[in-house]
């Protein structure tokens, strides 16, 4: 554990970052910066893993090896939406959320 | 010292995250989101996780990081500049944001947790121990599962950024 800051401390600093990702998400129209703010919501989360983790179970890994495949998950995750947007854009020349319809239904 | 640290590191997060999710030109977006994760890997080197800190640098600093970058450049004049939200998305967005934030730091000040004073480190050798093991609290199950979810998500990814062929 980091000498002198308690657990509250960190959680504030994660939840205030998971909720500045979930205003990106909200607010962007762009689908690469949607995608920007949902590595900033998945990073916070992982963060919550290690450092409960570290100062409530410190006998425990749980925490760690779910971080891990938090950050798996993410990089899988970035690769196919890269994927995906760069189709749409050889589509429709354009990666803007109003303008995606090709791929509904 | 630690407090002082931890404090810059908080400090330039949160700074570089609103500057992530409001800076109108994207590659700088980007950019900004880099600090971020760069931030988060210190915060697992305090923790002395240095396993998954270098994890974090490696696969967000290095990986996603680039890949992001890459698909910016290919899709996006740099020179643009992205829409602004309208101003009553905004502030619903921000209420929103405010109003999640606040019901969970309530929940979490007036929880009352048992931190356990500890300072030890974690080996390597630990985690692949634990991630390979059959026992109780292994994660051998998962570990495969997860190869199994990269080598579709390789596949699917050239597949699908292929397409169709252009028809003559």
């Amino acid at each position: 554990m980091i000498h002198g800051i308690s657990i509250y401390e960190i959680l504030t600093l994660t939840t205030i970052i998971f909720f500045i990702g979930l205003y990106g998400f909200l607010t962007r129209k762009n689908l690469i910066t949607m995608l920007l703010s949902i590595e900033l919501i998945l990073n916070a989360s992982a963060i919550n893993f290690v450092v409960i983790n570290k100062y409530l179970f410190p006998e425990n890994l749980q925490g760690v090896f779910f971080s891990l495949f938090i950050i798996a998950i993410a990089a899988a995750e970035a690769a196919l939406a890269i994927a995906i947007i760069i189709n749409l854009y050889k589509l429709i020349t354009s990666v803007e959320v109003k303008d995606t319809e090709t791929m509904k239904y | 010292m630690e407090r002082i640290i931890f404090y810059i590191l908080a400090l330039i997060m949160i700074v570089f995250a609103i500057k992530a999710v409001s800076s109108r030109k994207m590659l700088r977006s980007v950019i900004y989101l880099l600090f971020v994760l760069v931030g988060i890997a210190g915060i697992y080197f305090m923790v002395d996780y240095t396993f998954l800190a270098a994890i974090q640098l490696a696969v967000y600093a290095g990986g996603v990081i680039v890949l992001i970058i890459f698909s910016v450049l290919l899709v996006h004049h740099i020179e643009l500049k992205l829409d602004d939200a309208s101003l009553k998305s905004r502030i619903v967005a921000i209420a929103l944001s405010l109003l999640g934030a606040s019901v969970t730091l309530f929940a979490i000040w007036t929880y009352n947790f048992n931190p356990i004073e500890n300072y030890n480190r974690i080996e390597v050798a630990d985690i692949g121990r634990g991630l390979l093991s059959y026992g109780d609290g292994g994660f051998i199950l998962p570990f495969e599962v997860i190869s199994v979810l990269l080598l579709a998500v390789m596949i699917g990814a050239i597949v699908i950024a292929k397409g169709k062929k252009l028809e003559q």
